[in-house]
């Protein structure tokens, strides 16, 4: 498997996607907002954490724009792998290639906190390979974290298995004290109708080994490795 | 045409001052001429009381790479190629007017120091001073600054992962807010911030220039007077999101294209003025510039508006002329604006025109040469009372009381948990963070190395206040033990020098000897100053601030796998280091209890520089030995709000087996120096360690044993639930007010 990681001018977490891919032994290469690509079938495509614009207006908003979005729209369409970090999350949900949005966190402040992260699915690339009940260390860092969808919206994503992640305690209970910014029914990363599109607040690049305070963030990675047919 | 008097005062140039440039010139300078010349000369840009002092400071060293203050930031060599540039600065009085955009521009500052140099910035370190939070203004204030620096360094992508916090109430009206960087990269990358080659031309890339921070220079060289809200203009707006653009670019140039250039500035305090002038004076040459070529953002600008504008994200680059178009079409690529503004001249002139009108001519050396002044100095006549407080005359604290009085101290506003502002920063982005924010020090890996450094602020106002001297060596020698508290040893110092104004004699004492004891501090503990910056005039009608040398400290550890924090496991057992439990009243000099409970801040600040750095070796040498598993600087609070921290962080209790003996609140809250909490992992670690302790004629007390969830010592028996509800959530309930 190969990553392309996408470069808006304001991102800033695509050198710890490069090396935290890397310590699964997936290879990558940046990409420039700019350019227009053909991701080949098999590329896991990644938008990664930042600013990608400066975000004074709605993040994700003026990304939405960039060229590159027609390829990495395309790329999901025909079923390739794609999945969005913090920054990437909101500019897949402003893409429309996510539903809802991302609110301000209820604190109205930045959070750079540990949380913990249960799989809320276990049918897609990116979570196949994670326990039930499984609490995965995975820090946030984002002021604009709070999901907000309509009710209709979020029974629609529950009843389609379509909740990735939701925040919980170490002990991978889902409570309200584990939620860090409000997010509606604690959830903290979604997937598309195809489940091969991931947007997550969590940032699973910074869990990739020991020395940085834990591993857990790569179960992500591991299980879309499996899902292309690569033994964890 | 002679200048009167209000002008003079509006540009804080005196009317001896405007005679000397005069006589300089040998005519009368021309409007935009005192403009810049008013600018470079301010203490802010010429350093007029300060650098007659600097001689003072240790500044080589085998690891220094800089000469002291000719560059932007200093240097240190890692090994292996690898070096770090780091500096701090202030952003004082935008903060005070403005909190927010004062400190994001303040970061946005600092930031350009480094990356100016060539180094990519891999940390952000804040020491913060405000008035007591039981007041509404300070609380806003207090809150708009730590928002400010999140919405810069969490925009820009460069983890905040240290600093300091203290409150007390000569800060109010009057915050200061020193931002400090650090930078890596190869030593082969380094760039100066010169104007050499004659005929290179100059050019400017970021933002648009506009009339905001005209004059800011100048506005941080007076003081904050009661009208100073009016001063607004003179605070400058961020956008953190263009610094990111600048940053990448001028990283890329320096890693990839170091041959295109020869120069790189930043442009901060004075603008374009400093920028331009300040590399011609370091390369020896001169420059000729064109303000009709500056691109603007607003209407009507006048050539001195432009030289001396502080709009903020943009620098100044001085290509070799060959390879102008490399370097414009680098700048295009990162979506940025750059235009050739001037070029490089060998005539020692600074020349500034307005399109075909010369609206100055003035030489480099007039420029650069700003008035010294010998500072006056008369020792504060309130230090005599002060020092010669007796504290046998507080009543001890009773027995009984000691328990509750611990959780009362954890919970005041000068010891509580900084959580509520380190959540608030981002300070994992990068993927180097080893030891986060909220221990003794941060550690950032050098990834690719199995290398880090530790890095550090600190200064207890408080002390310095009290014997300049003997507190700003006390600033250094905690901070040293901050960093030596990771594994790491301390290897170079940056500071900023916050102190009130230096014409009046008080403060010319206390500046001075807060040099002098600094320098002496920084000599023995083997830690040259490498950079630095000097914030005067910090005062309000109701006084000056405490003199505060803050103290950037960077740590070198050779192993980042082996950086210890202050968390003892289970079973571990700890050692008291550098002091005996027993403790003399007189330990309660400017202590957080002493305030807290009797309203008093008073003594004689004390230090042994010799056994500090003996106690700083043995420390290291455990290490090194593997004796240790945790370790903790023992000061701010005393003895069991240290240990109460070590019981937080590590989640576990204390079964205390040492005796408290003497006066109670000195042995538990007396805040005598040189004294670190370590932990080893077993007797026979322990036995090893007090063995090395003796040789090296340290003082050593083992405390007891890390276990259970209750710390026992002495009188104090405190659930660390407890504990960790009063120091975790504190800051949080104090701002709710």
């Amino acid at each position: 498997m190969h990553a392309s990681v996408v470069v808006f001018p304001g991102t800033w977490s695509d050198g710890d996607c490069i090396y935290a891919l890397g310590t699964v032994g997936i290879e990558s290469a940046r990409v420039w907002h700019r350019e227009s690509p053909t991701f080949a079938a098999d590329e896991l495509v990644v938008l990664p954490g930042g600013f990608s614009y400066g975000d004074y207006l709605r993040c994700g908003a003026i990304a939405r724009f960039s060229p590159v979005m027609d390829a990495v729209r395309a790329h999901a369409e025909a079923g390739g792998l794609v999945i969005g970090i913090c920054n990437g999350f909101q500019i897949l949900c402003e893409a429309d290639l996510l539903p809802g949005v991302l609110m301000r966190n209820q604190s109205l402040q930045f959070r750079c906190m540990p949380t913990h992260l249960v799989a809320a699915n276990h049918d897609s690339p990116f979570t196949q390979g994670i326990a039930p009940g499984q609490a995965l260390a995975v820090p946030i860092s984002h002021g604009e974290g709070n999901y907000f969808a309509d009710d209709e919206t979020l029974d629609m994503l529950e009843a389609e298995g379509r909740v990735a992640f939701r925040y919980a305690d170490a002990d991978g209970n889902v409570t309200l004290e584990a939620n860090p910014n409000g997010s509606l029914r604690n959830i903290a990363g979604i997937l598309n109708e195809g489940r091969n599109v991931l947007g997550m607040m969590p940032h699973p690049e910074r869990a990739c080994e020991a020395l940085l305070g834990g591993d857990d963030g790569n179960a992500i990675w591991l299980s879309a490795l499996e899902s292309v047919g690569v033994p964890a | 045409m002679p200048v009167d008097d209000q002008t003079l005062a509006a540009i804080a140039l005196s009317r001896a001052e405007y005679d000397r440039l005069v006589t300089m010139l040998e005519r009368e300078p021309t409007e935009v001429e005192l403009g810049i010349t008013s600018a470079l000369w301010s203490e802010h840009c010429g350093y007029k009381h300060s650098r007659p002092l600097f001689k003072h400071f240790p500044t080589t060293g085998p690891r220094v790479l800089t000469e002291a203050g000719a560059e932007n930031a200093g240097a240190i060599d890692l090994g292996d190629g690898w070096c770090a540039v780091f500096k701090m600065e202030s952003h004082n009085h935008p903060s005070a007017i403005e909190p927010y955009e004062g400190a994001a521009t303040g970061v946005g500052g600092i930031l350009r120091d480094i990356f100016a140099m060539g180094m990519r910035p891999v940390a952000l370190l804040d020491s913060l001073r405000f008035g007591p939070l039981s007041d509404a203004h300070n609380r806003h204030l207090f809150a708009g600054v730590v928002a400010g620096i999140g919405g810069y360094g969490n925009c820009i992508g460069v983890p905040t992962v240290g600093g300091e916090v203290q409150l007390a109430p000569e800060y109010s009206g009057n915050p200061l807010v020193n931002a400090m960087a650090v930078g890596v990269g190869r030593v082969e990358h380094l760039l100066s911030a010169a104007a050499r080659g004659v005929g290179n031309p100059l050019v400017l890339v970021g933002a648009d220039t506009g009339r905001d921070g005209i004059h800011g220079a100048t506005f941080a060289s007076v003081d904050l007077s009661a009208d100073a809200a009016e001063r607004r203009p003179a605070v400058q707006v961020g956008n953190p999101f263009l610094e990111k653009l600048l940053m990448e670019a001028c990283v890329e140039l320096a890693e990839q294209h170091g041959d295109w250039i020869e120069g790189l500035q930043d442009l901060g305090a004075a603008g374009l003025t400093s920028s331009a002038i300040e590399s011609a004076h370091r390369a020896g040459t001169g420059i000729d510039l064109d303000t009709a070529r500056v691109p603007r953002r607003e209407q009507g600008m006048t050539p001195y508006e432009v030289m001396l504008s502080e709009s903020q994200e943009r620098m100044l680059v001085i290509p070799k002329a060959e390879h102008l178009e490399d370097v414009l079409a680098l700048f295009r690529k990162w979506e940025l604006h750059a235009d050739v503004i001037g070029v490089v001249t060998g005539d020692g002139l600074a020349t500034i025109r307005d399109g075909d009108e010369v609206v100055a001519r003035i030489p480099i050396d007039v420029l650069s040469d700003a008035p010294q002044y010998e500072l006056e100095t008369v020792r504060p006549a309130r230090l005599d009372a002060l020092q010669a407080f007796d504290f046998t005359s507080l009543p001890d604290l009773d027995a009984s009381n000691a328990t509750a009085t611990l959780l009362q101290l954890m919970a005041s506003e000068n010891l509580v948990s900084r959580r509520w502002i380190f959540q608030q920063y981002d300070h994992q982005v990068q993927n180097n963070t080893i030891v986060p924010p909220g221990g003794d020090a941060a550690v950032i890996w050098l990834k690719g190395t199995p290398r880090g450094l530790a890095v550090a602020t600190d200064c207890n106002g408080r002390l310095v206040g009290l014997d300049p001297r003997v507190g700003a060596q006390i600033a250094v020698a905690e901070a040293a033990r901050n960093v030596v508290a990771v594994g790491a040893v301390p290897t170079a110092v940056t500071d900023c020098l916050n102190f009130g104004n230096p014409e009046r004699p008080e403060v010319g004492y206390e500046l001075t000897e807060a040099i002098i004891g600094l320098s002496e501090a920084c000599r023995v503990l083997g830690t040259p100053v490498v950079s630095g910056n000097a914030s005067l005039y910090n005062e309000t009608p109701s006084g000056a601030v405490l003199p505060t040398p803050a103290i950037g400290m960077l740590g070198v550890i050779d192993d980042v796998a082996r950086a210890l924090t202050c968390a003892p496991s289970e079973g571990d057992t700890l050692v008291l280091l550098g002091a005996e439990i027993a403790q003399d009243a007189s330990t309660l000099v400017a202590a957080e209890y002493v305030s807290v409970i009797h309203h008093t801040v008073a003594g004689l600040p004390r230090i042994d520089l010799d056994l500090e750095s003996r106690v700083q070796r043995l420390v290291l040498d455990a290490h090194a030995q593997q004796l240790l598993t945790a370790a903790h600087d023992c000061a701010d609070g005393g003895l069991a709000v240290a240990l109460a921290e070590c019981c937080i962080a590590g989640r576990v209790g204390l079964a205390g087996s040492a005796d408290v003996t003497g006066r109670l609140d000195a042995a538990l809250f007396g805040e005598a120096q040189s004294r670190f909490i370590v932990a080893t992992e077993d007797a026979g670690s322990a036995e090893a360690l007090l063995a090395l302790a003796a040789a090296a004629n340290v003082p050593a007390v083992v405390l007891g044993v890390a276990e259970g969830d209750r710390l026992r010592l002495g009188p104090v028996d405190a659930s660390v639930a407890e504990l960790a509800d009063a120091y975790e959530g504190g800051l949080g309930r104090i701002l709710a007010g």
